[in-house]
């Protein structure tokens, strides 16, 4: 039967696809083969998704390899949801990329772009669907590799330098990872990630240094990919430099799956008692947060290039969802999960909006931008009110998210940060002002007098995303109450 | 029809209108007369409800649970009740206003200024309906962001700054300060819904609930309790249809009305008096009266003198509320609807003379009341309105709040209100005594130069309103002593 084979599937199918585009060399069917390979995704996702609330937990032996010698797919509501996230902003990007791709990259490099994207795709969701620490390594840097070369076909010539350092960035960072996943391999002799959790319950942790050190090693590794602040110096300059299409996919599904193997590793494999009750994880990682909020809003405000300033937001974004995370309680880690979900939607539509505006209007710089709202009224109303999103406005997704982390932080007895929460979101509100002041009260001028609305195929997926931003704002029973479940399935762990 | 529905209705209408409006874009006729269809509807729908919640009814509607514990949904009680009714009735007015102060004045951008006022009359009406904090939250944002671009509407530097200022300030302290407060009120009390008797007894200790009250008390920003109230005369720069908005239709009595309701439905009246936790609040408003109505007395520009004056009426409201008694609630909810008549007058008067004379200054007026009787007529009544001279309706909330002080203990407030009673004189009345006192000093000849006549009909309706509300304010009190039985 096909539908248990799903599991591989889901991450065969983009892999085959990819290497399928890279033979044929041909743009137009790169295009075709990549998009219907998106369109697949989300079916595949969501059926999972189905399946694992139906059933409970899905355990997959790839190639029929028993675990923990085989590798094992293993499915549960926490990656089904990311997964889930992961399928959907691919299926939306693919149709919003056809015009944008073309006007941005040059056409005998097109077949490759689509090639490296479903690479990156398959990548990130074997990060997510694996249940093997050394094959998320594997998938990882599937993932880097290509992002680092979709980074590199930014019309911009500073893109290559932006892909250069986040390759060295990115290398030190698997390397990090993959010492971590060593020590650990030599205390426990496997590589499962439920493997390795039930033996180190064995383990005395406090006597095992090595066992610590991996959890150092681990956290740092991954929280480069996650653009931890302040290991988030590669992210600005690669979603600046990044084609229009790559920095949407990127903003709205990389890190996010970098959030979620960190929270794997927390709550699945080292436990809850060893990061947060022996050890002070959660500390750090909160100052750390916060720090990433204020920095990455504040920066964000002094930005010319939206794709940057977007990007500095993003820093400040991955804070709130790492926030959810260390405040330790079930409440805000609902809300750092619903985040993922919602921002990547938020972002995803911010990031549509502006590559419209650099198809047609040839620029992303604020200052070039003046009236803007009146020539492209329709994507600029998409940048608002996905924008107000951001901010957190009830009846947005972002109000949903943070009503979570608040409450959270109120509920775990540290209600300063629910107030830092709310002072950075009022940053955000700063740094959106600017664009909206100059996109409705000022003249047209230059390329933004000329500009016109975008196609259809781009309008479309923006508005898709921003309805989303609105429907799972007013219910988010979804989103919130699949968080919540995923939120319990790892504070629980896997016993 | 069902009552339920009703309440449905009257949200849906003001946004149906902002839909409608776009679509009739070159055609100026049609635009402004589905702006007129809309606030009609919307006054017809409130008026059958204002009906059956006098009968008795409380009406209610619950759309959808967005998550667990946060609710949207709706449910009438009297205080709503007024502010709709207030809010629906004077769009009438501030629409037939609008049309001739905005093609008086050769305004840009009408289509969207209409599209604005519709949305935030839809926001106001949703305040007004809204059954649990989490609901008026939501429309106090849209509230906040609709009329955004309506204070920004000249699109000058100092317009954009004026808009600036007073999205930051709405919005920040909404998301700092009211956000949290309302989140901690979820914490201890389980529940956001607006219960009579309020929610948080038993709940929270005595300081906490001050601070709670404070977060509250400044987070509602709109209530321009001082010392947030800086966004209030910044926002003097939005064309004076929009100033009504401001100041009388909706936002700041959006404002004052939630300090009210918060207090009244969230705090209760008792435990809030037993706590002793509202202290602060009744001196700080106290002073904030006395001190905005000193500054107002200074400004020779005539709307940001009527902006302080506001600022000083609406610590009033405030203050009502902040004295947790019976009849002080009363005398809140009274002094929304007064002031509301009051103000508005004063403002279309200030308009009325900016579309004639051009003259924006109070040191401008000498003789001008022989130019334009109506408009100075109507001014003089707004501003003995809101003064609280009889047979107008200002007497009457002045009465219950001076009342609400003794009952609660509060003698000094009483003088209080005196002096401000005396301030609100010294600063409404000069406009008046140089308008038709003092000699033109422009070569004035004769002859009436009054501005559009649907401006001037607009305001003398409403200056009809202030002397009506006098004899009709036992109506207003019936309505909101309804509230104290539970």
């Amino acid at each position: 039967m096909i539908a248990d084979h799903l599991p591989a599937l889901q991450v065969v199918l983009p892999l085959v696809a990819a290497t399928v585009c890279a033979m044929v060399d041909r743009r137009h069917v790169a295009y075709v083969i990549a998009l219907l390979t998106s369109f697949a995704m989300p079916l595949i996702a969501v059926a999972l998704l189905i399946q694992v609330l139906d059933q409970g937990v899905i355990s997959y032996a790839m190639g029929g390899w028993e675990p923990p010698i085989g590798i094992e797919y293993r499915i549960d509501v926490a990656n089904a949801f990311v997964l889930v996230i992961l399928s959907l902003v691919a299926a939306l990007i693919m149709p919003y990329a056809a015009r944008s791709v073309a006007a941005e990259i040059p056409e005998n490099k097109q077949a490759w772009f689509y090639c490296m994207y479903l690479l990156c795709l398959s990548g990130l969701l074997g990060i997510t669907i694996t249940g093997d620490a050394f094959n998320a390594f594997v998938f990882l840097e599937i993932s880097s590799l290509a992002t680092y070369v979709l980074i590199a076909m930014g019309a911009d010539r500073r893109a290559l330098l932006a892909a250069f350092q986040y390759l060295v960035m990115g290398t030190i960072g698997a390397t990090f990872y993959v010492v971590g996943v060593g020590l650990l391999y030599t205390m426990t002799g496997t590589l499962n990630f439920a493997d390795i959790a039930a033996r180190l319950q064995e383990l005395d942790i406090e006597t095992s240094r090595p066992v610590l050190a991996a959890l150092a090693f681990i956290t740092v590794g991954i929280g480069l990919k996650v653009a931890m602040f302040p290991l988030h110096a590669w992210l600005p300059n690669a979603y600046a430099g990044a084609p229009s299409v790559a920095t949407a996919f990127l903003a709205a599904t990389a890190t996010k799956v970098a959030v979620y193997l960190l929270l794997r590793y927390f709550y699945t494999i080292f436990g809850f008692d060893v990061v947060f009750v022996q050890h002070p994880v959660a500390q750090v990682l909160l100052i750390l947060a916060v720090a990433g909020m204020f920095a990455g809003s504040l920066i964000a405000i002094f930005q010319d290039n939206i794709k940057r300033m977007l990007a500095w937001s993003s820093v400040a974004q991955i804070g709130y969802i790492l926030l959810g995370v260390s405040l330790i309680n079930h409440t805000a880690l609902t809300g750092g999960i619903v985040h993922l979900f919602n921002h990547a939607l938020i972002k995803g539509a911010l990031f549509f909006a502006v590559g419209g505006f650099a198809l047609m209007a040839g620029t992303v710089r604020i200052s070039q931008l003046a009236g803007i709202g009146r020539t492209m009224p329709v994507t600029m109303a998409a940048f608002v009110l996905a924008g107000l999103s951001l901010i957190g406005v009830p009846g947005t997704v972002g109000f949903v998210s943070k009503w979570y982390l608040v409450l959270g932080a109120f509920e775990a007895g540290m209600w300063w940060v629910g107030f830092l929460i709310l002072i950075t979101s009022l940053l955000a509100v700063v740094y959106l002002g600017r664009v909206v002041e100059v996109a409705f009260f000022r003249d047209p001028e230059g390329g933004a007098a000329k500009a016109i609305e975008p196609p259809l195929s781009m309008l479309a997926p923006t508005w898709i995303l921003v309805a989303a931003c609105i429907v799972f704002g007013i219910d988010a029973e979804l989103t919130a109450g699949t968080a919540m479940q995923a939120a319990s399935v790892l504070i629980e762990g896997l016993r | 029809m069902n009552v339920d529905a009703l309440i449905i209705l009257a949200l849906i209408i003001p946004f149906c209108g902002a839909a409608l409006i776009p679509l009739a874009h070159g055609a100026p006729n049609v635009r402004e007369t589905i702006t007129l269809v809309t606030a009609t509807g919307l006054f017809a729908t409130v008026m059958l409800l204002l009906r059956e919640v006098m009968a008795g009814a409380r009406p209610s509607y619950s759309v959808i649970e967005v998550t667990p514990g946060l609710e949207i949904a709706f449910a009438i009680e009297p205080l709503g009740m007024l502010f709709a009714a207030i809010a629906s009735t004077l769009w009438i007015v501030t629409s037939v206003y609008s049309i001739g102060y905005m093609r008086g004045n050769n305004e840009p951008r009408q289509t969207s200024y209409y599209v604005w006022f519709a949305i935030a009359l839809g926001a106001a009406t949703g305040i007004a309906f809204s059954g649990n904090l989490f609901t008026l939250f939501l429309f106090y944002e849209i509230l906040s962001v609709s009329t955004y671009p309506l204070v920004a509407h000249k699109g000058n530097e100092e317009a954009k700054r004026g808009a600036r200022v007073y999205l930051m300030m709405l919005i920040g302290a909404s998301l700092v300060l009211f956000l949290p407060a309302i989140v901690w009120t979820f914490v201890v009390a389980g529940t956001l819904d607006f219960t009579p008797g309020g929610i948080l007894e038993g709940n929270i200790g005595p300081i906490a609930t001050g601070f709670l009250l404070a977060l509250f008390a400044f987070g509602i920003g709109k209530a321009a309790v001082m010392p947030l109230h800086y966004w209030l005369p910044t926002a003097m720069v939005a064309p004076t249809p929009v100033s009504a908005l401001l100041h009388a239709v909706a936002v700041v009595k959006a404002g004052v009305f939630t300090v009210t309701k918060v207090i009244f439905y969230i705090f209760g009246i008792d435990f809030l008096s037993e706590t002793g936790a509202n202290e602060w609040l009744v001196i700080l408003s106290s002073i904030g009266l006395l001190a905005a109505s000193l500054v107002a007395l200074n400004k020779d520009n005539l709307k940001a003198r009527l902006a302080y004056s506001t600022v000083s009426q609406l610590a009033y409201v405030v203050l009502g509320a902040a004295l947790a008694s019976s009849l002080a609630v009363v005398g809140a909810g009274l002094h929304i609807a007064m002031h509301a008549a009051g103000k508005i007058t004063l403002f279309f008067c200030a308009g009325a003379i900016y579309t004639a004379s051009k003259k924006t200054e109070v040191s401008q007026l000498d003789g001008i009341g022989w130019r334009m009787p109506f408009t100075m007529a109507a001014f003089f009544i707004g501003a003995l309105c809101v003064i609280g001279v009889p047979p107008l309706g200002g007497v009457w909330s002045k009465w219950h709040l001076m009342a609400g002080a003794y009952e609660a203990g509060y003698a000094p407030v009483v003088a209080v209100l005196m002096i401000s009673t005396l301030l609100n004189i010294a600063y409404l009345l000069p406009p008046v005594i140089r308008a038709f006192l003092m000699p033109p000093t422009d070569g004035y000849k004769g002859g009436l130069k009054e501005a559009p006549l649907a401006s001037v009909g607009a305001l003398s309706l409403t200056a009809v309103f202030c002397l009506l509300l006098f004899f009709y304010a036992d109506a207003i009190r019936g309505l909101l002593a309804e509230m104290l039985v539970y």
